[in-house]
Protein backbone atom coordinates (compact mmCIF):
# COMPACT_ATOMS: atom_id res chain seq x y z
CA UNK A 1 0.00 0.00 0.00
CA UNK A 2 1.50 3.29 -0.98
CA UNK A 3 1.61 6.22 2.36
CA UNK A 4 0.45 9.42 0.65
CA UNK A 5 3.36 11.84 0.59
CA UNK A 6 0.52 14.71 2.01
CA UNK A 7 -0.57 14.94 5.63
CA UNK A 8 -3.09 17.13 6.09
CA UNK A 9 -4.11 18.54 10.03
CA UNK A 10 -8.02 19.14 9.72
CA UNK A 11 -11.18 20.03 12.38
CA UNK A 12 -14.41 17.56 11.46
CA UNK A 13 -16.94 20.44 10.00
CA UNK A 14 -14.27 23.15 8.99
CA UNK A 15 -14.67 25.02 6.34
CA UNK A 16 -11.32 26.22 5.85
CA UNK A 17 -9.80 22.61 5.76
CA UNK A 18 -12.75 21.93 3.33
CA UNK A 19 -11.24 24.22 1.06
CA UNK A 20 -7.96 22.55 1.23
CA UNK A 21 -9.69 18.80 0.36
CA UNK A 22 -11.41 20.20 -2.31
CA UNK A 23 -8.22 21.26 -4.04
CA UNK A 24 -6.19 18.16 -3.11
CA UNK A 25 -9.17 16.39 -4.31
CA UNK A 26 -9.27 18.60 -7.68
CA UNK A 27 -5.73 18.37 -8.54
CA UNK A 28 -6.17 14.31 -7.57
CA UNK A 29 -3.46 14.85 -5.32
CA UNK A 30 -3.30 11.81 -2.91
CA UNK A 31 -3.59 12.86 0.83
CA UNK A 32 -3.71 11.27 4.88
CA UNK A 33 -6.28 13.11 7.07
CA UNK A 34 -5.66 13.34 10.74
CA UNK A 35 -8.05 15.18 12.89
CA UNK A 36 -6.97 16.69 15.57
CA UNK A 37 -9.13 18.07 18.67
CA UNK A 38 -11.92 20.97 18.40
CA UNK A 39 -9.76 22.41 21.79
CA UNK A 40 -7.72 25.15 20.07
CA UNK A 41 -5.08 24.67 23.54
CA UNK A 42 -4.97 20.96 22.44
CA UNK A 43 -3.69 21.24 19.34
CA UNK A 44 0.05 20.48 20.28
CA UNK A 45 0.61 17.93 16.87
CA UNK A 46 0.25 21.16 14.91
CA UNK A 47 1.79 23.19 17.17
CA UNK A 48 4.99 21.44 16.89
CA UNK A 49 4.93 21.42 13.21
CA UNK A 50 3.89 24.63 12.08
CA UNK A 51 4.33 27.31 15.43
CA UNK A 52 0.66 27.62 15.06
CA UNK A 53 -2.57 25.97 16.51
CA UNK A 54 -4.42 26.75 13.60
CA UNK A 55 -5.80 24.13 10.98
CA UNK A 56 -5.72 23.44 8.13
CA UNK A 57 -2.29 22.63 8.17
CA UNK A 58 0.35 20.59 5.72
CA UNK A 59 3.07 18.36 5.43
CA UNK A 60 4.31 17.94 2.05
CA UNK A 61 7.17 14.77 1.97
CA UNK A 62 7.73 15.27 -1.57
CA UNK A 63 9.30 18.90 -0.96
CA UNK A 64 9.68 18.76 2.72
CA UNK A 65 7.35 22.15 3.00
CA UNK A 66 5.00 22.57 6.41
CA UNK A 67 2.64 25.18 6.18
CA UNK A 68 -0.26 26.52 7.67
CA UNK A 69 -3.12 28.89 6.73
CA UNK A 70 -5.61 27.63 4.24
CA UNK A 71 -5.21 30.47 1.14
CA UNK A 72 -1.62 29.87 1.64
CA UNK A 73 -1.88 25.91 1.50
CA UNK A 74 -4.13 26.35 -1.41
CA UNK A 75 -1.31 28.83 -3.39
CA UNK A 76 1.53 26.34 -2.95
CA UNK A 77 -0.68 22.91 -4.43
CA UNK A 78 -2.02 24.59 -7.18
CA UNK A 79 1.56 26.38 -7.93
CA UNK A 80 3.15 22.58 -7.12
CA UNK A 81 0.90 20.13 -8.67
CA UNK A 82 -1.26 22.41 -10.85
CA UNK A 83 -0.96 21.61 -14.59
CA UNK A 84 2.19 23.97 -15.12
CA UNK A 85 3.75 22.89 -11.68
CA UNK A 86 7.07 21.49 -10.87
CA UNK A 87 5.28 18.14 -9.17
CA UNK A 88 1.86 17.96 -12.05
CA UNK A 89 3.10 14.56 -12.54
CA UNK A 90 2.20 13.15 -9.04
CA UNK A 91 -1.19 14.43 -9.40
CA UNK A 92 -3.96 12.55 -11.16
CA UNK A 93 -6.85 14.70 -12.05
CA UNK A 94 -9.88 13.55 -10.46
CA UNK A 95 -11.95 11.18 -13.12
CA UNK A 96 -14.85 13.55 -14.23
CA UNK A 97 -18.14 11.61 -13.39
CA UNK A 98 -20.31 13.39 -15.93
CA UNK A 99 -21.23 17.52 -15.91
CA UNK A 100 -19.66 20.31 -16.89
CA UNK B 1 -24.74 -9.77 46.59
CA UNK B 2 -25.66 -12.08 43.81
CA UNK B 3 -23.60 -11.49 40.76
CA UNK B 4 -25.16 -12.24 37.46
CA UNK B 5 -23.71 -13.35 34.58
CA UNK B 6 -25.27 -13.98 31.26
CA UNK B 7 -24.18 -17.01 29.39
CA UNK B 8 -23.24 -15.64 25.72
CA UNK B 9 -23.85 -18.05 22.58
CA UNK B 10 -20.96 -19.98 20.64
CA UNK B 11 -19.14 -18.14 18.49
CA UNK B 12 -16.89 -18.14 14.96
CA UNK B 13 -14.19 -15.67 16.36
CA UNK B 14 -10.59 -16.48 15.26
CA UNK B 15 -8.38 -18.43 17.18
CA UNK B 16 -4.76 -19.44 17.24
CA UNK B 17 -3.70 -19.98 13.60
CA UNK B 18 -6.24 -18.59 11.72
CA UNK B 19 -5.40 -15.28 9.56
CA UNK B 20 -6.86 -12.20 11.58
CA UNK B 21 -9.43 -10.19 9.59
CA UNK B 22 -7.94 -6.60 8.41
CA UNK B 23 -10.38 -3.93 8.67
CA UNK B 24 -9.26 0.17 8.39
CA UNK B 25 -10.68 2.49 11.13
CA UNK B 26 -9.54 5.69 12.48
CA UNK B 27 -6.89 4.97 14.95
CA UNK B 28 -7.45 7.86 17.94
CA UNK B 29 -3.76 8.64 19.86
CA UNK B 30 -3.64 11.14 22.21
CA UNK B 31 -3.57 13.99 19.81
CA UNK B 32 -5.31 13.61 16.35
CA UNK B 33 -6.51 10.35 14.82
CA UNK B 34 -6.17 8.81 11.17
CA UNK B 35 -7.67 6.03 9.06
CA UNK B 36 -5.17 3.06 9.80
CA UNK B 37 -5.10 -0.60 8.77
CA UNK B 38 -4.36 -3.47 11.59
CA UNK B 39 -2.21 -4.46 8.73
CA UNK B 40 -0.07 -1.53 9.05
CA UNK B 41 -0.03 -2.43 12.79
CA UNK B 42 1.34 -5.92 12.55
CA UNK B 43 3.66 -5.87 9.96
CA UNK B 44 6.24 -3.79 12.23
CA UNK B 45 6.12 -5.56 15.33
CA UNK B 46 3.44 -8.01 17.11
CA UNK B 47 -0.31 -6.38 18.08
CA UNK B 48 -2.41 -6.88 21.31
CA UNK B 49 -5.70 -5.92 20.18
CA UNK B 50 -8.05 -5.70 22.91
CA UNK B 51 -11.84 -5.40 22.29
CA UNK B 52 -13.71 -3.74 25.05
CA UNK B 53 -17.20 -1.94 26.10
CA UNK B 54 -18.30 1.42 25.21
CA UNK B 55 -16.01 4.34 26.88
CA UNK B 56 -17.09 5.22 30.36
CA UNK B 57 -18.72 1.95 31.03
CA UNK B 58 -16.77 1.00 33.87
CA UNK B 59 -15.52 -2.48 32.20
CA UNK B 60 -13.27 0.09 29.76
CA UNK B 61 -12.08 1.99 32.68
CA UNK B 62 -10.93 -1.46 34.62
CA UNK B 63 -9.53 -2.90 31.30
CA UNK B 64 -7.03 0.01 30.24
CA UNK B 65 -6.18 0.83 33.85
CA UNK B 66 -5.24 -2.85 34.66
CA UNK B 67 -3.26 -2.85 31.09
CA UNK B 68 -1.64 0.41 32.09
CA UNK B 69 -0.87 -0.79 35.68
CA UNK B 70 0.60 -3.76 34.43
CA UNK B 71 2.94 -2.20 31.95
CA UNK B 72 2.07 -3.76 28.28
CA UNK B 73 3.48 -0.73 27.22
CA UNK B 74 7.18 -2.09 28.54
CA UNK B 75 6.69 -5.51 26.10
CA UNK B 76 7.90 -4.94 22.24
CA UNK B 77 4.51 -5.12 21.29
CA UNK B 78 1.73 -2.46 19.81
CA UNK B 79 -1.35 -2.35 22.34
CA UNK B 80 -4.24 -1.24 20.28
CA UNK B 81 -8.20 -0.86 21.73
CA UNK B 82 -10.93 -0.65 19.64
CA UNK B 83 -14.63 0.03 20.91
CA UNK B 84 -17.79 1.87 19.23
CA UNK B 85 -17.34 4.99 20.68
CA UNK B 86 -16.47 8.20 18.54
CA UNK B 87 -12.88 9.36 18.20
CA UNK B 88 -13.72 12.63 20.12
CA UNK B 89 -14.75 10.10 23.40
CA UNK B 90 -11.45 8.27 23.02
CA UNK B 91 -9.67 11.38 23.10
CA UNK B 92 -11.52 11.91 26.51
CA UNK B 93 -10.77 8.37 27.93
CA UNK B 94 -6.81 8.21 26.92
CA UNK B 95 -6.77 11.26 28.85
CA UNK B 96 -9.21 10.62 31.98
CA UNK B 97 -7.06 6.86 31.83
CA UNK B 98 -3.66 8.61 32.01
CA UNK B 99 -2.85 6.63 28.86
CA UNK B 100 -0.84 9.63 26.79
CA UNK B 101 2.46 7.94 28.06
CA UNK B 102 2.02 4.36 27.54
CA UNK B 103 0.88 5.08 23.21
CA UNK B 104 -1.79 3.16 23.72
CA UNK B 105 -3.85 4.00 20.34
CA UNK B 106 -8.00 2.89 20.27
CA UNK B 107 -9.76 2.19 17.17
CA UNK B 108 -13.00 3.88 16.73
CA UNK B 109 -16.01 1.80 15.30
CA UNK B 110 -19.58 3.18 15.76
CA UNK B 111 -21.23 0.84 13.57
CA UNK B 112 -20.02 -2.34 15.37
CA UNK B 113 -18.25 -3.17 11.98
CA UNK B 114 -15.20 -5.20 13.43
CA UNK B 115 -16.61 -6.96 15.66
CA UNK B 116 -19.12 -8.83 12.98
CA UNK B 117 -16.45 -9.21 11.28
CA UNK B 118 -14.70 -11.22 14.11
CA UNK B 119 -18.08 -12.44 14.86
CA UNK B 120 -17.84 -11.13 18.38
CA UNK B 121 -20.62 -8.13 18.19
CA UNK B 122 -23.13 -8.27 21.32
CA UNK B 123 -26.14 -6.28 21.68
CA UNK B 124 -26.99 -4.77 24.61
CA UNK B 125 -30.28 -5.44 26.24
CA UNK B 126 -31.92 -1.98 27.13
CA UNK B 127 -30.00 0.08 24.82
CA UNK B 128 -32.27 -0.39 21.49
CA UNK B 129 -30.13 -0.34 18.46
CA UNK B 130 -26.73 0.10 20.43
CA UNK B 131 -24.43 -3.55 19.62
CA UNK B 132 -20.68 -3.57 20.53
CA UNK B 133 -17.69 -6.16 20.85
CA UNK B 134 -17.87 -8.51 23.33
CA UNK B 135 -14.73 -7.98 25.30
CA UNK B 136 -12.06 -9.81 23.85
CA UNK B 137 -8.22 -9.92 23.11
CA UNK B 138 -5.84 -10.91 20.47
CA UNK B 139 -2.47 -11.35 20.43
CA UNK B 140 -1.51 -10.62 16.46
CA UNK B 141 2.07 -12.16 15.22
CA UNK B 142 4.29 -9.94 12.19
CA UNK B 143 2.34 -12.57 9.38
CA UNK B 144 -0.80 -11.36 10.02
CA UNK B 145 -1.98 -14.69 12.38
CA UNK B 146 -3.70 -14.84 15.63
CA UNK B 147 -1.11 -16.40 18.39
CA UNK B 148 -3.68 -16.59 21.13
CA UNK B 149 -7.33 -15.53 21.78
CA UNK B 150 -9.57 -15.03 24.65
CA UNK B 151 -13.53 -13.85 23.71
CA UNK B 152 -16.05 -13.32 26.85
CA UNK B 153 -18.13 -16.22 26.84
CA UNK B 154 -20.77 -14.59 29.63
CA UNK B 155 -21.30 -11.16 30.50
CA UNK B 156 -19.89 -9.18 32.15
CA UNK B 157 -16.17 -10.89 31.29
CA UNK B 158 -12.82 -9.54 32.00
CA UNK B 159 -9.54 -10.47 30.54
CA UNK B 160 -7.55 -13.07 32.43
CA UNK B 161 -4.43 -10.80 32.51
CA UNK B 162 -2.24 -13.06 33.94
CA UNK B 163 -3.12 -15.85 31.28
CA UNK B 164 -2.77 -12.59 28.50
CA UNK B 165 1.04 -11.69 30.33
CA UNK B 166 2.15 -14.97 30.10
CA UNK B 167 1.17 -15.11 26.05
CA UNK B 168 2.22 -12.02 25.76
CA UNK B 169 6.10 -13.27 27.15
CA UNK B 170 5.27 -16.59 25.11
CA UNK B 171 5.11 -14.86 21.69
CA UNK B 172 7.46 -12.45 21.72
CA UNK B 173 10.17 -15.16 22.71
CA UNK B 174 9.04 -17.65 20.07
Amino acid sequence: MSEPVITLYRLQACPYCERVVTVLSDLGVEYQSRFVEPMHSDRDAVKRLTGKRTVPAIVDENTGVTMAESANIVEYLEGMYGEDGPLADNGQPAVSEGGA
Amino acid sequence: MEFDVVDLPETEHPTAGDEVPVFTRPLVNAEYWDDVSLADLYEDEPVLLVFYPMDGAFPATYIWNELRDRKFDEYDLTVVGLSISTPYEHESFIEDRTLEETGFRLFSDPTNGVAKQYDIAHSLDGMAGISEPRPATFIIDTDGIVQYSWVAKEWPAFPDYDDLESAVATELTA
